[in-house]
């Protein structure tokens, strides 16, 4: 059995608050699909956690900017770090945008033992990102070295001091105490935990056959990392002759979109090369060559098996990053080769669809044209509906832009929607069902007439001041009413005067068929809603 | 060595008639030239037969009356009259709820609450922006390419040419085209649905509140559909689902 890697990991915490410009003392949280991924020092000690649903996260923290994340602006923003530890070492891996890893091995002959290796690597990204973000503007980078990158990466996120040093050998025991939840399985997570395997520590001293018959391939792999060993092992007998797959271009290409999507295609074939050989990379390398001779080559590594779709994302990331990156770190000219090469293979695991359930074909046609659709007319064009709860129908659901690929972690559909959740709590003054079946974006301001042409008005008991006969628009005849309910007031939010609302909602019928929902705000009548 | 004819030709698959006089003894007939079909042959042989019920989308109970074998694949709908959105919700929904995708072009107005009370799985409904009129085919068109419900509500003129392209493509990819609105469309719909008279019930002048709309559909179409059907329905019912009320009757 191999040793696992002595390993060096750099993490910067909070990267996707720091790469969309947010200052450690600025109170902000950054959400994806409705939860919370990291929140600024300011935010966390109003009690922001990550995983917090943004309801809550609100309302511990109302001052906080709320920022949606932007992967692709976080990765533009770590090339320079990465091209900056290259002078340390060339084989600088990158996890995710925000933390690389390297392997000790080479580099501490050069620099004469680790705590100086780590030491000059705190010092050149220090450097580089306060060349690059200004000094101040972010919180500094973490340090860890432990045995294999699992450890390393657990080290660098440990709170107490800038860097820990794990001794060689001691990682087993500095792994006891973390919970089983860092292994990033949730589902196995689940169990481990209703079993009362709360810990590494614990996971680690079950008997490897046991965890086999019980938990598969999927538990040996957790229970390999929480004994400080490699995850998977790897592939080494048998190496089919070469995975690699390129694509020239010509004439160059400079410009990202074009790249990206040859970048899309290529993720694709090197997956489909690996899948139908029952394989799996761990490291994928992504090589440019440019019409001057400049070669870039970044290493990406992903613990959990990289998949086509998060493949692709990681290629467009770095050459976004190449491409518009600062001067040092820009090619001279277009791009007229790009080469995938998969590394560190490993059994692609016994993934395998289901049958009922789960994600069909269907489902995976029908998410690559919403994501073609919305290539042609721009980020936010093609949206899925998302439950937030409120009053007001326009409240309730919300729109959110469809996701680029399958959705980590949503196992029944590609796209996370949350349609009316069973157990969330009734909102009281709710519009009743049934509910509008059109709800205007904008909605039209009316006039609502009595029989003496007098606009109606209700007053603050909730009284109408004469019965409606009339709906004008604009200064035509208008439709007359047939019948009516209401008014019902809506007192929100009176203990908040910047987001206080008070309205009163009617439902009219008129004589063109249609019923409406009228709303009366600050002395104006308005169309809600119709129900068509 | 060569064979008659009649042994080198292949029997139909599934021929039960009994066999002809063999002029050869058997052995001869397991020779390789005989036992060895070509690739595309195999194909033939083993490819899966399409029925009839996988060409069509399912509807929701309450609108057997209206489309009696479900919405054919490759065809289109119009769907028009005061509560043509609710009824566009009802299609949508049988049709999603069996695992279909559908998508909605161009009408941002479309009530989400609604269609999840009629019974829409949100979790397979898109909601595309108006595109430029210019771009409008193409986004259409690559919808209708791999989703099987795509619903249409054009603001602008659309041309014949770009319906022409469309409907090509919808009948070769089996999906299902639905134009909500009145406005003028160049091309004749496999099947018209008309909300011809509705009326809401459950609340007067000032008291009560609306419970459910009593709607009179009328279906006209081509082919199959070319009978008139008039169906009475609630659109919605008091839960918001469109539900069935007695039948007033073929037209």
């Amino acid at each position: 059995m191999t040793e696992p890697a002595r390993t060096l990991v750099v993490r910067c915490p909070d990267w996707p608050l720091t790469a969309l410009g947010v200052a450690p003392s600025d109170p902000a949280m950054v959400l994806a699909s409705g939860r919370v991924v990291a929140a600024s020092t300011a935010a966390r000690s109003g009690g922001v956690l990550e995983g917090q649903r943004r309801r809550l996260a609100q309302s511990m923290c109302p001052e906080a900017a709320v920022l949606e994340r932007d992967e692709a602006v976080e990765a533009r923003g770590f090339e320079p770090v990465v091209a900056a530890l290259s002078d340390i070492t060339p084989w600088v891996e990158l996890q995710r945008p925000g933390t690389c890893a390297f392997a000790v091995r080479g580099p501490v002959r050069l620099f004469g033992g680790e705590e100086s290796l780590v030491d000059s690597t705190a010092v050149t990204v220090q450097e580089a990102l306060d060349d690059t973000l200004g000094v101040g503007a972010h919180p500094g980078c973490r340090i860890g070295v432990a045995d294999g990158p699992f450890a390393a990466g657990l080290a660098a996120r440990s709170v107490d001091g800038r860097a820990v040093l794990v001794p060689a050998g001691a990682t087993p025991g500095f792994l006891i105490p973390f919970p089983v939840s860092v292994l990033e399985r949730p589902d196995l997570v689940d169990v481990l935990v209703r079993l009362g395997l709360t810990t590494l520590g614990a996971l680690a001293a079950l008997p490897v056959a046991d965890v086999v018959g019980r938990f598969g391939s999927e538990g040996l792999d957790a229970q390999r990392l929480a004994r400080g060993l490699d995850g998977r092992p790897l592939q080494l007998a048998g190496h089919p002759p070469d995975l690699a797959v390129g694509i020239e271009m010509d004439p160059p290409v400079e410009r990202i979109d074009q790249v990206a999507f040859a970048a899309r295609s290529l993720a694709g074939s090197l997956h489909d090369g690996l899948a139908c050989r029952g394989l799996a990379c761990r490291r994928v390398v992504v090589e440019a060559e440019t019409g001057h001779g400049e070669r870039l080559v970044r290493r990406w590594r992903d613990e959990g098996a990289i998949g086509a779709t998060a493949l692709a994302d990681r290629v467009r990331w770095q050459l976004e990053g190449w491409l518009n990156g600062p001067p040092g770190v820009r090619p001279t000219s277009g791009l007229v080769r790009l080469d995938l090469v998969p590394e560190e293979l490993v059994h692609a695991g016994s993934h395998q669809p289901g049958f009922w359930g789960g994600a069909t074909a269907a489902d995976e046609w029908a998410l690559r044209a919403l994501n073609r659709v919305a290539a042609m007319l721009g980020p936010g064009s093609v949206r899925v509906p998302e439950w937030r709860g409120g009053r007001d129908p326009a409240e309730q659901m919300t729109l959110v832009p469809v996701p680029e690929g399958p959705v980590a972690g949503s196992v029944d559909g590609l796209i996370p929607v949350v349609p009316h959740p069973p157990d969330s709590p009734p909102w009281p003054g709710v519009v009743p069902a049934p509910s509008p079946a059109a709800v205007h974006a904008a909605p039209a301001a009316v006039e609502v007439l009595d029989a003496a042409d007098r606009t109606v008005i209700v007053d603050g008991r909730g009284v109408v001041s004469a019965e409606p006969v009339r709906l004008c628009q604009g200064g035509g005849a208008g439709v007359g009413v047939v019948s009516w309910a209401g008014p019902w007031p809506v007192d929100e939010r009176w203990w908040d005067p910047s987001r206080h609302r008070r309205r009163a909602c009617m439902q009219v019928v008129f004589d063109d068929g249609l019923a409406r929902l009228l709303v009366l705000e600050e002395g104006r009548w308005w169309v809600a809603a119709t129900y068509d | 060595m060569t064979l008659p004819s009649s042994l080198l030709a292949e029997p139909e698959p599934f021929d039960d008639l009994p066999p002809k006089e063999h002029p050869v003894p058997l052995a001869t007939t397991l020779s390789p030239v005989r036992t060895v079909p070509t690739l595309a042959e195999a194909a033939l042989r083993v490819r899966p037969t399409t029925l009839a019920v996988e060409r069509i989308l399912p509807v929701l109970p309450a609108l057997v009356g209206l489309v009696p074998d479900g919405l054919r694949r490759g065809s289109s709908l119009g769907v028009s009259g005061p509560g043509a959105r609710s009824l566009a919700m009802a299609l949508m929904a049988g049709t999603t709820s069996a695992g279909s995708w559908a998508a909605v072009v161009g009408d941002p107005d479309l009530g989400l609450v609604a269609a999840g009370e009629a019974g829409v799985a949100l979790e397979r409904l898109a909601i595309v922006t108006t595109p430029e009129p210019s771009a409008w085919g193409d986004v259409v068109g690559a919808l209708v390419g791999s989703l099987d419900l795509v619903v249409v509500a054009p603001q602008h003129r659309v041309g014949a040419a770009t319906v022409r392209r469309l409907m090509a493509r919808v009948r070769e990819r089996g999906s299902v085209l639905i134009r909500v609105g009145d406005g003028p469309w160049p091309d004749r719909f496999d099947l018209t649905l008309t909300v011809v008279d509705g009326s809401w019930e459950g609340h007067g002048s000032g008291h009560g509140r609306l419970l459910l709309r009593r709607a009179e559909v009328l279906a006209s179409g081509r082919r199959a559909a070319s009978r008139e059907r008039r169906v009475a329905m609630m659109l919605p019912s008091p839960d918001g689902s469109p539900a069935s009320s007695e039948q007033t009757g073929d037209g």
